[in-house]
């Protein structure tokens, strides 16, 4: 009789094996954001986007399958050795399951390989780089928001076509600068523009009016900012000073997004032109999510922060459609289902884990057509994402059939 | 069209009046780095958060009490000077007596805890701060735009130059200053106050700062981290122009603007360290700086 209760037990713990696996590891699902939230890019993402998971979580109920969700996060200092140890730490001792963000391309990629190593989701938002989703994929890996390609597209295609056929780039002198103008260019000669030079500046340079001036000179219909940040903020200030603007040259800003409009003032922004993959006061679902979210921080979300929503919810989805927080379960789901929320609008995640979804090409109001706080911008184009994109076929992914 | 250097002359003009502007920042903080150092014999690393918080005062004024930009050019450097003689009052006046690195050490500290207080209550994007309007627009100078506050910068930076080194090499109380740091205790004994004078001097280099703080709001924005960009290259400037001269750090300071500026035409990937070459060739040709004294 004991030898037949022993087996039944056994037969049952066995049966009960796959049940438990398909449940949560350890109790708890563990999404941790890890960005920059002292340094240049704490407003274009930072704790920002920390507050955009919490509110996910919560509009999700803050529990999946019935156990609790948690959100932690942690400032990266734009430093990949930094983000590499939380990252290991968090895998390895915090039992995090994802990390998300991951603002600046280097620490993306940093992240994004550990992750793979390590077999976790990781979800980018905050990163430009095609990279990602290209040469260095992971089975685990998704990008969100935008890249690199996506603004070139739509910021240089966008313009072409409204007649902005000439360019003169200020582009900031490191691997980032170099690849939004290489892009852009590529995107400009192809749709019958041409480039009339280029202006390297040193990162993080406080005045730009010589190379502003430089700029002016060449007669250029459009100076293409192929900075980010502070850089693209001062040049555009600057430019607006040198009457650049008002001379009837046009300002495109390759990497800006309405954090950085809001510090710059709509006086010294208007008629910038620049894409994005959220605009808060688009349509009434945008609307209802942009006040939701300026009711807990006092801020309307770019895309970088709506993007991390997003993934945080898709996310959970994934996991609930999955019935497991198994990382292969959940990465198959990630890709099966369409991403159905105020950002993604049924944007669909390919085999190279690119999440394809529509852009806006935004044009900054004059302060006077400005009629409430934080409405910046009119929405100049929908950039659809096939074309944003680059095909999964062509971006050199391992994963994906060529 | 008169070429120069393989330039047009026109474009070579305008980098040059550029140059000249970017010169006269150089050469306010410089200023006040250069009394603070001359005087004290302290490296005042916190110089570049004082420039910011002179921004800032500038921006708060506006925004919080609606006071305009010409008040706050007063008022600014006022609040930062007062800021200044506390934190010289209380706590840099204790490390006279150690190694000068500790000053530095404090000073460093003290600028990356501003900083960062600044940074969680504005973020890192920065606060606009828009032309006052009598200084908006631009003049077309033939050869370029030229904005008139960008004029205003060079000749209010002018006359604070001028107006400082007269102060302290001409005036009675500059006489005072610069007896005090030669010997203070022979000054103390002829009845003079030197730990006031020497609160006095940190305040004004520190008010030095925050005006060219508050000068530089409608240019740059108005960003947590627009001190710590700067902060290095002044030092740099000092360090050509002779540690704790003051002649030397104002001309110094309008030079290497000049040549940084034409670094920005002729190669502007060098631009950023143009001044840190300058800066080793002076060092390895003269030690002292170009305006030192040999120690």
């Amino acid at each position: 009789m004991k030898n037949l209760a022993f087996a039944s037990a056994a037969i049952l713990a066995a049966a009960a094996l796959p049940a438990h696996a398909a449940g949560i590891s350890d109790d708890v699902v563990k999404i941790g954001i890890l960005n920059d939230q002292s340094g240049v890019y704490a407003d274009f993402g930072g704790t920002w986007s920390y507050e955009a998971a919490l509110m996910a979580v919560e509009d999700f109920g803050g529990t999946v399958l019935g156990k609790p969700v948690e959100v932690i996060t942690a400032d990266h200092q734009n430093k990949p050795d930094v983000a590499a140890n939380i990252a290991r730490q968090w895998y390895d001792e915090e039992n995090v399951d994802t990390i998300m963000e991951l603002t600046t391309s280097s620490v993306a990629l940093a992240v994004q390989g550990i992750s793979k190593e390590k077999k976790k989701i990781n979800m980018v938002t905050g990163a430009a780089t095609t990279e990602l989703t290209g040469a260095q994929c992971s089975p685990y890996g998704f990008h969100w928001a935008y890249d690199t390609h996506a603004l070139a597209v739509g910021t240089g295609g966008a313009l072409v076509e409204q007649g902005g056929d000439s360019w003169y780039f200020l582009t900031a002198d490191y691997a980032f600068g170099y690849s939004l103008e290489e892009q852009t260019s590529k995107f400009l000669k192809s749709s019958g523009g041409t480039v009339l030079g280029a202006v390297r500046h040193p990162l993080a340079s406080t005045d730009y009016s010589s190379f502003l001036l430089q700029a002016q000179a060449s007669g250029a219909k459009v100076i293409g900012l192929a900075n980010a940040g502070l850089d693209t903020a001062n040049s555009i200030k600057q430019a607006s000073e040198f009457g650049i603007v008002a001379g009837g040259q046009r300002l495109a800003a390759l990497l800006f997004t309405l954090a950085e409009v809001h510090g710059l003032g709509s006086e010294a922004a208007q008629g910038l032109t620049l894409t994005e993959g959220f605009y808060w006061n688009r349509d009434d679902e945008s609307r209802e999510f942009g006040k939701r979210y300026f009711e807990r921080t006092g801020r309307m979300p770019n895309m970088v922060h709506a993007g991390t929503y997003s993934t945080v919810t898709h996310y959970l989805k994934s996991i609930e459609k999955a019935g497991t927080d198994e990382t292969e379960a959940v990465a198959d789901a990630i890709r099966s289902m369409p991403v159905d929320d105020v950002f993604g609008r049924g944007g669909t995640v390919a085999a190279n884990g690119r999440m394809i979804h529509d852009m806006y090409l935004l044009e900054a109001k004059a302060p006077a057509d400005v009629s409430e706080p934080w409405d910046y911008f009119k929405v100049l184009a929908t950039i659809p994402g096939d074309q944003a994109y680059i095909k999964p076929s062509e971006s050199g992914c391992p994963l994906v059939s060529q | 069209m008169t070429m120069i250097f393989g330039i047009p002359l026109q474009a070579f003009l305008g980098q040059l009046l550029v140059g000249l502007i970017n010169g006269s920042f150089y050469a306010m903080l410089s200023l006040g780095l250069a009394i603070i150092f001359g005087l004290l014999r302290v490296i005042n690393f916190a110089h570049g958060a004082q420039y910011m918080m002179g921004a800032f005062a500038g921006f708060l004024l506006l925004s919080w009490l609606g006071i305009n930009y010409w008040f706050a050019l007063i008022l600014g450097p006022v609040i930062v000077g007062l800021s200044g003689a506390v934190v010289e009052r209380f706590a840099l006046s204790r490390l006279y007596k150690l190694d000068h690195l500790y000053g530095l050490l404090f000073t460093f500290g003290l600028a990356l805890v501003i900083e960062g207080g600044f940074r969680y209550f504005y973020g890192s994007s920065g606060q606009p701060y828009a032309t006052p309007a009598l200084l908006s627009g631009g003049v077309n100078l033939g050869f370029m735009y030229m904005p008139i506050y960008r004029g205003w910068v060079v000749v209010a930076s002018l006359v604070v130059c001028i107006g400082t080194w007269l102060l302290i090499e001409k005036t009675k109380l500059g006489s005072y200053l610069r007896a005090a740091t030669e010997n203070p205790v022979l000054v103390q004994s002829f009845g003079i106050n030197v730990p006031l004078l020497l609160t006095l001097t940190y305040a004004l280099g520190a008010g030095l700062a925050a005006l060219a703080g508050i000068l530089a709001a409608p240019i740059y924005q108005v960003s947590p981290l627009m001190g710590s960009n700067l902060i290095i290259v002044v030092f740099a400037i000092v360090v050509v122009g002779g540690m704790g001269s003051i002649m030397g750090a104002i001309v110094t300071g309008y030079m290497l603007g000049i040549l940084e500026g034409l670094t920005k035409v002729f190669y502007p990937e060098a631009s950023n360290i143009v001044i840190f070459v300058i800066m080793a060739i002076v060092l390895l040709v003269r030690p002292a700086g170009l305006f030192g004294r040999d120690a």
